[in-house]
């Protein structure tokens, strides 16, 4: 299925190349960079490229291109959730995810990609098996290596590839045990010029921390089950039991993972917790513009909008920005013709407010585009579709859990027209 | 400590640009610098190994070529770390392909390592011999391949799967055996295996699709604990295997849309074929019902919506928009909406399938309309795809909403976007046609936008609008002549006067005034208008002569001297077809049909439209091109065929497992390596005489008191003779197979045999008296023996590669056990090793039966654990082994001369060994 894998950086370099069949010349990715300059932004080139003899399909993470060469059919969906699979373990392991960590880690992301590969088939994606097989690198242990002369690769053999439930380890054990869930929800959101919302969802996941001796086995039960429109699980969680019951039902990973994530039907109104007053204006035969912006808060539950970024991409006629914010800092940069502003907290006594004048091209006539506005912004302690978690069992141990539960609620594409 | 500094020196000649001494410099460091590699893989310390390893990995991942390395790397393949075990492993599955002789080197290592009792050792052993792409070992992959598709280990024989499509890609003539083994793995009832075997099945045999009947109900009911990889191979399969099988769920429905979609498109007079053509249809038509199996498919496959895998997603969707009814496919709607929140790439494939998905099914996703509307963020690849979604979705009853947030996108500031959303406009207006009026208006408008593409989208919409029904227009055509006064974008004018002259007899007041203003200021126009004009001129010469002769000459004879050459041709061109002169040619006379052709409308349709053709969700229907291999999605069957043959008898089926397991676990018992090492070496034989002698291995699968039996080419040696043991016979033999708990010891395998009449008890190993390094690892103690009964154990001993013997205790019996070669066999054969190592050369008269080669190399190897190593002359037999505690080489040349002679080299750096092989040899050959 999956020929081959190049690793290639902002600047066009193939820094990493690994096979699983016969080698591909690494002249193939031409046709990737031919691609990569037509299109105007990086993140325009098609995902899958057809060449004469091999379809090239590509994944954009942290500015590096991930680009699997295949021969033949096989579902591009298929490859591209494989190689987002590979960057998210990559960041399990290094951390972050980027040129300068796969090459120091160039021999554990060899190891890597021949664990999570057999002749282009998937083999061991599960993140627990491969830290079975792998450990992660981690400061102490390249000591100790370096000292010991011991390795990185697990001594035993992986069990977890053999048993019923693929994704736990064995033999887990804790000092402390604790089980700590995080549901966020996104608002996504489009607001027209008069302030109405033209679309709004919320998208939710629960995100789960579980360090838990042995084989624990959870339910998580829901206060308002009936929220929950569409969810994705993870595989561990048992699906005929949410069908019958809503109530999640599973033997965790150890570790972190993403134990289901939702969508709240659009058929309840979704609460908007920010509006935005603003008035950019050009006129004719001016070479100035007007830029007025005021935030507030709007339907918060008495929670505060903290962590506010506003960003905007101006017309390209605009030369500069002469703006002056009431709190927070703004940056223009005059190339990228890109505004921020990081605002801070939002205080309802004192709203935030960016007001100044933009200057334009001289002789250039007024530009007909309206400028969107982009925000950003956290609540802590809220999940605005009013989500909440009842209760948290565990069966199959003895001891007794330390249980926490944390919401909040950010900003996912949260998009004001002007 | 020298690489570095070699390469600090580099990287200051590289600063300095000196280039072409760099060059030279560092190919000489190049050439050092694998030297220096070489050296720390040749030492003792792992460490060291590890970090050359390392370092030769880091050069394979950068692309940088180590061929050269492959003896030096290749010799560490039987490594006891694990951590240099796979990076050798790497590195050989890397160039194995390249160094096809050199590679077979390691081969036995993995063939021990397949007759592992630990399951993963065998996996892996399997996995890494499959992925060598040697032509030559092509025969014993495959019979590896069948022993592991039997293994207890469902892992194993998950691995056995993985490895048919690379066996079946090195070498398609296996195609028919690899089909059996599939066939027997599709049967296997773990959901570790059964997402690998359909995987190697679409990948060698993806149109025996009787293979599948059979398994059908068992593939849907374990699908839901697949791995999901599986799953997505596996739900694509069976949608290919249910459009055989399965009758069209929407056999009834389709001929009901399928008019009612016409009636929305087509004229009148088809509609009544149509209609006739339906009635017919009713009267053969049956109620449907659906196949039992058709519905469990739907069932199983229902809960995968949920997956947090797009591409199972996906599966499940393509699964549904091809095998349910239409009344159940819009649950699948949800699920792909939810994809789209995902990574862009995710996004850009789901939008292409649901493009195409919404033309032949709009209403499922008519409720989820506003997640396809488009941020300014979005990639404009992306916001093309939902654009055309949007525009699949418009209906009269949405129209509004749509083309109110079109107005806005027209707005935006990427310019390719607006483009689209012009198009989209104009498609919308065509297939719409309460909204034609207000579509075009709003164009219109768009004429006066400062941006010339928008512009000139606008025009070639507006004009693709007006060839449908010039005559209604002729209002907009007057406008558009009106612009002409505002407009500046020349590509806009162009447009306009092409229109103008085109319709010129919709509009035959206002075209000769447009050509007036025109001639006007013709001097001063852009070329393409200035070559519009002349178009114009010389359709409305050939339409209305009377009024605009005289500006026709005007127009021409002010192009004739323009500055473009372009215009002048034009003009001398069009006044020679046009006015007609005495010597004018054959072609002035057709001048009319020539310009004023009915020139066909331009058909605004999607370009997703029967791509529904390709299985949704393949990469074929993303290029709306074949990929190669690539399966037909086929029609469905006009009838069913027999459901009965997906029946599975229970019973019967359970009864066979039985027997087949029985029978596994008998030959388990009787060592199973009797039997095939047999053919193993026997094939081998027949195979090539470059092959590397199998080694007669028997189950590694050793626990103490399990009863082996010896393979029959090794030689038993009596230890206690049954009359002075009273009774108690003891035979020994060195069994050749690896001491598992420690592999520096040498396996002897005890045979106890109790020929009296009582139980003897306690048999076990008392104060072993050895030299000094020598060690015995002792078999655990044998509390009772039953009268006539005999027990086989294995105990190791280190004889430290000496020649004395080792002398122990039994109970209270004294024995002492003669060391006798036995080696690992693993080589690698060096010229340069040679060197070293002490020489032995004898001559020798072969013995009568010591006709061919198989014989001697029979004897050779009965005589010491050798292994053959090819060489290039038949007359030479060699043979290489390795000393079992300080893995010294040993290598051993017959070469045969006539008259039966022949002359024995020992090479070995242990003399006294050496001397001992040539007699042991020796003796063997000539009897």
């Amino acid at each position: 299925m999956i020929h081959s894998l190049f690793l290639i950086n902002a600047s066009g370099d193939i820094f990493l190349e690994k096979h699983w069949k016969s080698v591909v010349s690494r002249s193939v990715c031409d046709y990737f960079f031919e691609a990569l300059e037509r299109a105007t932004e990086p993140e325009n080139v098609p995902p899958v490229i057809p060449t004469p003899h091999h379809f090239l399909i590509n994944v954009l993470r942290h500015r590096i291109y991930f680009v699997a060469v295949i021969q033949s059919e096989v579902p591009p969906l298929f490859v591209i959730e494989f190689l987002h699979r590979v960057v998210d373990t990559f960041q399990d392991y290094f951390g972050v995810c980027t040129e300068a960590a796969i090459k120091d880690n160039v021999v554990v992301v060899y190891e890597l990609l021949e664990e999570m590969l057999d002749n282009g088939f998937p083999l061991a994606t599960e993140s627990n098996i491969l830290k079975e097989l792998i450990k992660p690198p981690t400061i102490l242990r390249t000591v100790v290596n370096t000292i010991t002369g011991s390795t990185n690769v697990g001594e035993q053999l992986p069990t977890g590839q053999l048993s019923v439930v693929p994704w736990r380890r064995t033999g887990v054990k804790y000092t402390n045990n604790e089980a700590y869930f995080d549901v966020v929800e996104e608002i996504d959101a489009i607001i027209d010029k008069s302030g109405s919302t033209i679309t709004a969802e919320i998208q939710g996941v629960v995100d789960a921390c579980v360090k838990l001796t042995g084989m624990p086995d959870l339910t998580l039960s829901f206060m308002n089950p009936r929220l929950l429109d569409d969810v994705s699980f993870h595989p561990c969680v048992r699906f005929k039991r949410w069908e019958a019951e809503r109530i999640l039902s599973f033997i965790p990973p150890d570790g972190n993972f993403r134990l289901l994530s939702y969508h709240v039907s659009s058929q309840n109104l979704v609460a908007i917790p920010v509006y935005v007053k603003h008035n950019i204006s050009f006129r004719e035969g001016s070479s100035q513009g007007r830029f007025e912006l005021t935030l507030g808060p709007k339907q918060t539950m008495g929670k505060a909008v903290e962590s506010v970024l506003v960003s905007s991409q101006l017309p390209r006629g605009v030369l500069n920005a002469n703006l002056n914010p009431s709190q927070g800092t703004y940056t223009f940069d005059p190339v990228t013709k890109l505004l921020s502003w990081d605002v801070g907290k939002i205080n309802p006594q004192k709203l935030p407010s960016l007001k100044g004048s933009m200057s334009l091209q001289t002789g250039a006539s007024k530009p007909d585009e309206n400028p969107t506005i982009n925000i950003q912004f956290k609540i802590q302690q809220l999940a605005i579709s009013g989500l909440k978690v009842n209760r948290l069992d565990m069966y199959g141990e003895k001891y007794k859990p330390f249980k926490g539960i944390k919401y909040m609620t950010k900003a996912g594409k949260f998009q004001v027209r002007t | 400590m020298i690489h570095l500094i070699m390469d600090t020196f580099l990287r200051y000649l590289k600063e300095r640009e000196q280039e072409q001494l760099v060059k030279i410099l560092s190919f000489m460091f190049y050439i050092f610098r694998h030297d220096d590699l070489k050296e720390m893989l040749d030492s003792n310390k792992d460490s060291l190994k590890l970090e050359a390893m390392k370092r030769i990995v880091a050069m394979i991942a950068r692309g940088k070529n180590t061929s050269d390395l492959f003896p030096a790397v290749v010799k560490n393949v039987a490594c006891k770390n694990i951590e240099v075990k796979k990076l050798v492993y790497v590195y050989l599955v890397r160039y194995a392909e390249e160094q096809q002789d050199l590679a077979l080197l390691s081969i036995s290592t993995f063939q021990r390592g397949l007759k592992d009792p630990n399951q993963l050792i065998r996996a892996s052993a399997l996995r890494v011999l499959s992925s060598i792409r040697v032509t030559i070992i092509v025969p014993i992959m495959m019979l590896a391949i069948k022993e592991a598709a039997s293994d207890m280990s469902p892992y194993v024989r998950k691995t056995a799967a993985h490895a048919i499509p690379k066996l079946h890609s090195l070498d398609p003539e296996q195609k028919d055996q690899l089909i059996e083994v599939i066939e027997k793995l599709l049967a296997d009832k773990t959901t570790l295996v059964a997402g690998s075997v359909v995987m190697a099945f679409e990948e060698v045999c993806p149109d025996r699709i009787d293979l599948i009947h059979k398994n059908y109900r068992k593939l849907c009911n374990l699908l839901i604990d697949v791995e999901e990889w599986g799953q997505v191979v596996i739900i694509n399969m069976l949608t290919r295997y249910a459009r055989t099988q399965f009758l069209n769920p929407n056999i009834n429905e389709s001929l009901l849309e399928d008019s009612s979609e016409k009636a929305f498109y087509a004229s009148d007079d088809e509609e009544d074929e149509d209609k006739k053509a339906e009635a017919a249809a009713l009267v053969k038509r049956k109620p449907y019902v659906m196949d039992p199996d058709h519905r469990l498919l739907l069932r199983n496959t229902k809960p995968l919506l949920q997956s947090r895998n797009a591409a199972v997603v996906m599966a499940v969707a393509q699964l549904y928009f091809h095998l349910a009814p239409k009344a159940e496919v819009g649950i699948i709607a949800k699920a792909l909406v939810r994809l789209m929140r995902s990574h862009s790439e995710v996004q850009y494939v789901v939008l292409q399938n649901v493009a195409t998905m919404t033309i032949k099914r709009r209403g499922m996703f008519e409720p989820y309309l506003k997640s396809f509307y488009i941020r300014s963020t979005d990639p404009t690849q992306i916001k093309i795809l939902k654009l055309e979604v949007l525009t699949n979705l418009a209906n009269e009853t949405n129209i509004s909403t749509i083309l109110r947030e079109f107005q806005t996108y027209i707005k935006s500031m990427d310019k390719d976007f607006v483009a689209a959303s012009i198009q989209a406009i104009g498609r919308c207006a065509t297939n719409i046609g309460e909204v034609r009026d207000t579509c075009l208006n709003g164009l219109v408008q768009l004429l006066s936008n400062r941006d010339e593409l928008v512009v000139a989208e606008s025009v070639v919409v507006i004009k693709k609008l007006l060839q449908m029904q010039p005559e209604q227009h002729s209002d907009i055509i007057k406008h558009m002549a009106k612009l002409i006064d505002n407009i500046q974008v020349p590509m806009a004018r162009a447009s306009i006067l092409w229109l103008i002259g085109e319709y010129c007899e919709h509009v035959p007041k206002i075209a000769p005034d447009v050509l007036r203003k025109m001639a006007k200021t013709f001097t001063n126009e852009e070329d393409i208008v200035k070559l519009q004009i002349i178009n114009l001129a010389a359709k409305l010469y050939l339409t209305n002569s009377k009024q605009t002769k005289l500006l026709t000459q005007y127009v021409l004879n002010l192009a004739k001297y323009d500055q473009n050459y372009d215009i002048r041709d034009r003009a001398r061109f069009i006044r020679q077809l046009i006015v007609p002169t005495d010597k004018s040619g054959a072609l002035s006379k057709y001048a009319k049909k020539l310009f004023l052709a009915l020139k066909p409308a331009p058909v605004l349709e999607s370009p997703f439209k029967d791509r529904d053709h390709f299985q949704l969700g393949s990469l074929s229907h993303l290029l709306n091109a074949k990929a190669g291999g690539y399966q037909e999605l086929p029609e469905w069957p006009e009838s069913a065929p027999d459901p009965s043959v997906r029946n599975v008898e229970v019973k019967d089926s359970v009864c066979a497992r039985r027997t087949v397991l029985t029978g596994k676990a008998v030959k388990n018992q009787k060592s199973s390596s009797e039997s095939e090492s047999e053919s193993e070496s026997s094939e081998s034989e027949d195979e090539s005489e470059e092959e590397s002698e199998e080694e007669s291995e028997s189950d590694t699968n050793i626990r103490k008191k399990k009863t082996i039996a010896p393979s029959g080419s090794i030689k038993m040696y009596e230890l206690l003779h049954r009359i002075t043991g009273e009774g108690l016979a003891v035979e020994y033999c060195f069994s050749r197979q690896p001491f598992s708990p420690d592999p520096n010891m040498v396996a002897v395998q005890i045979q106890f045999t109790n020929n009296t009449n009582s139980e003897t008890k306690n048999l076990h190993i008392e104060e072993p008296r050895l030299q000094s390094g020598m060690r015995i690892r002792e078999f655990a103690e044998i509390e009772v023996l039953a009268a006539g009964e005999s027990v086989t154990v294995v105990m190791g001993i280190d004889f430290c590669d000496s020649t004395q013997a080792a002398n122990f205790q039994l109970k209270d019996l004294k024995f002492s056990l003669a060391f006798n070669l036995t080696k690992r066999c693993f080589l690698s054969l060096f010229t340069g090793k040679l060197m070293g190592m002490n020489e032995i050369s004898e001559k020798l008269t072969l013995g009568e039966k010591c006709v061919n080669e198989h014989v001697i190399v029979e004897r050779v190897t009965a005589t010491a654990n050798l292994s053959r190593v090819p060489c290039g002359s038949d007359k030479e037999c060699r043979f290489a082994g390795k000393t079992v505690s300080s893995g010294c080489l040993v290598l051993v040349t017959v070469t045969t001369k006539e008259g039966g002679r022949a002359q024995l080299t020992v090479n070995c750096e242990k003399m006294v060994i050496g001397t001992m092989l040539v007699k042991d040899i020796m003796q063997a050959l000539s009897q």
